[in-house]
């Protein structure tokens, strides 16, 4: 994270400090096996490799030191690096690691104390302040945000759409466009593309289209391709929703 | 007020050039001052499908970099004269091409014409995306198989995010469906997809149907647009969608059958 530097011709001044937030994802590492985690990584980041490629992410250690795990900061952090997220910062972690994470340059942030529970959630999103002073306190965000992403337009093939919140789209969606967002997906229309909803993890999300044709379905990184897709639902209203890390595609009945 | 039309495609071979050269002239026949711009630098046809490959000086890129004024580099087409062409450069590539050159151009020539075709080369790439970038209006044209569609459908979203009018937040560029090489009787025996298939895929506005002929490759050949074969398909084709760019309501025909052909052809002759 860098600092804006700004010149003005009357006062030459090569920098300036200012102070900033930025929303970066928390990744909380729950296993000291690294070979588990790049799987279930590279698991995560293949749903939405542009989404994640070259991501920073905070590695919260909180979890795993609570489980009396060891891990070797170094290890750890070349194997976020293999799948291309770009480790900035680590938080929960004891005086060994943090020492070690220093020695990267990596910046170590306090897990504080406003925080709500953050247990149980794969992925979190926190304010970080870009210079941490000790009146700068991070402040947790909800995850799953509740703005809503109205699209009129048709989403042709190459367009990728994310949405923070919800995403709702009356035109149709088409093979090889991808739509994605935090929260659930309306298709009022044909959806030929892939359509991810609950990308951070919402496992509640659901995704509700017209006239089900789609290459690709995914809720909370549990997917079907569109050859898994039974004739049964195809080309008709359908909600997709998870049960049981199960994807089920329901009918939608509509009435009369 | 002038209006810029790209005719592009995404995938190549199918009938960007032989469609860019039949609008331009239907529209100069038609009484509109009208140039036509070779963006396929490096490969260019434009000039031959025109039939004036023999008369070309200075191209595109010389007006561009300042080497050619427009009015020397213009080509005035022998068979109207409200028609002008600007011809590729053989010798050079896209990179060629500037944005801010491109639009400097474009200005000029919209002082003085009233309808300015850009002949987009294929594939999504530089050269196309200049010649889509400050157009009006867009004739998309797709050949009716899948993997057309499917560029097409790609070019489309470029259209509606990558454009000046995208970027400037104007009203978006007007977007037309030209089907071209249709074959009716292929589309019966299941080998190629139908007119409701296509607009089904890519919801687009119908601009006409082009027939698969032997006239559009006679054309190219003798250098003569296809427009101006007034007594083939294609030609008539091409006639129609002219005709309902400008406003004209005309039914659309080629895409039945050849069965009752005539019956229709005479039916709905004006």
């Amino acid at each position: 994270m860098s600092t804006d530097s700004q010149k003005t011709p009357k006062t030459p001044m090569a920098l300036e400090f200012k102070s900033s937030t930025f929303s970066v994802p928390v990744l909380v590492v729950a296993s000291d096996d690294l070979a588990v985690i790049e799987q279930q990584l590279q698991e995560k980041t293949s749903l939405a490799p542009e989404f994640f490629k070259n991501s920073p992410v905070v590695l919260d250690l909180q979890e795993i030191n609570k489980r009396g795990y060891d891990i070797d900061i170094v290890a750890l952090t070349g194997t976020i690096r293999k799948a291309a997220l770009l480790p900035v910062g680590i938080r929960g972690g004891n005086t060994q690691q943090n020492k070690q994470a220093l020695e990267l340059l990596i910046p170590v942030y306090s897990m504080h104390s406003g925080s709500v529970s953050v247990e149980n959630k794969k992925q979190k999103t926190i304010v970080v302040p870009v210079i941490e002073t000790k009146t700068d306190v991070a402040v947790d965000i909800d995850a799953y945000a509740t703005a809503t992403t109205l699209i009129t337009q048709p989403i042709r093939s190459g367009q990728r759409i994310y949405a923070a919140g919800d995403l709702v789209i009356l035109s149709q969606v088409s093979a090889g466009a991808e739509i994605m967002a935090e929260g659930n997906i309306h298709v009022y229309n044909t959806l030929r593309g892939r359509a991810l909803a609950g990308v951070r993890g919402n496992s509640d999300a659901r995704i509700f289209c017209f006239d089900l044709q789609a290459e690709l379905i995914s809720i909370a990184g549990n997917y079907k391709i569109s050859e898994d897709l039974d004739e049964s639902v195809r080309n008709k209203p359908v909600q997709i929703y998870l049960q049981d890390q199960a994807l089920i595609i329901k009918d939608i009945v509509l009435p009369h | 007020m002038a209006r810029i039309i790209v005719v592009t495609s995404g995938k190549g071979g199918v009938g960007k050039t032989t469609t860019s050269a039949a609008i331009a002239m239907g529209l100069a026949k038609k009484g509109h001052k009208t140039a036509v711009i070779d963006f396929d630098v490096g490969l260019r046809n434009l000039d031959l499908i025109m039939g004036c490959e023999r008369r070309v000086v200075y191209d595109f890129v010389n007006v561009i970099n300042g080497e050619a004024t427009l009015n020397q580099a213009l080509i005035r087409d022998k068979n109207c004269n409200l028609l002008y062409i600007l011809p590729a450069s053989q010798t050079r590539d896209k990179d060629a091409l500037s944005q801010e050159g491109v639009g400097r151009i474009l200005d000029e020539l919209k002082k003085d014409f009233k309808y300015i075709v850009c002949d987009s080369p294929a594939g999504i790439e530089k050269g196309a995306h200049l010649a889509m970038y400050f157009a009006d209006d867009a004739f998309v044209v797709t050949n009716p198989e899948v993997s057309s569609v499917r560029d097409s459908d790609r070019m489309l979203g470029i259209l509606a995010s990558k454009s000046y009018r995208a970027e400037q937040n104007l009203e978006p560029i007007k977007e037309y469906l030209l089907l071209t090489r249709y074959s009716p009787e292929r589309v019966k025996l299941g080998e190629m997809l139908s007119v409701e298939d296509v607009q089904d895929i890519l919801s687009l506005h119908l601009l006409g149907v082009i027939p698969e002929s032997k006239s559009v490759l006679n054309a190219s050949n003798s250098g003569t647009p296809v427009i101006l074969d007034e007594v083939s398909d294609a030609g008539q084709a091409y006639g129609d969608i002219v005709a309902r760019y400008l406003g004209e309501n005309r039914p659309h025909r080629f895409i039945d059958d050849k069965k009752g052909f005539f019956r229709k052809f005479f039916g709905s002759k004006q």
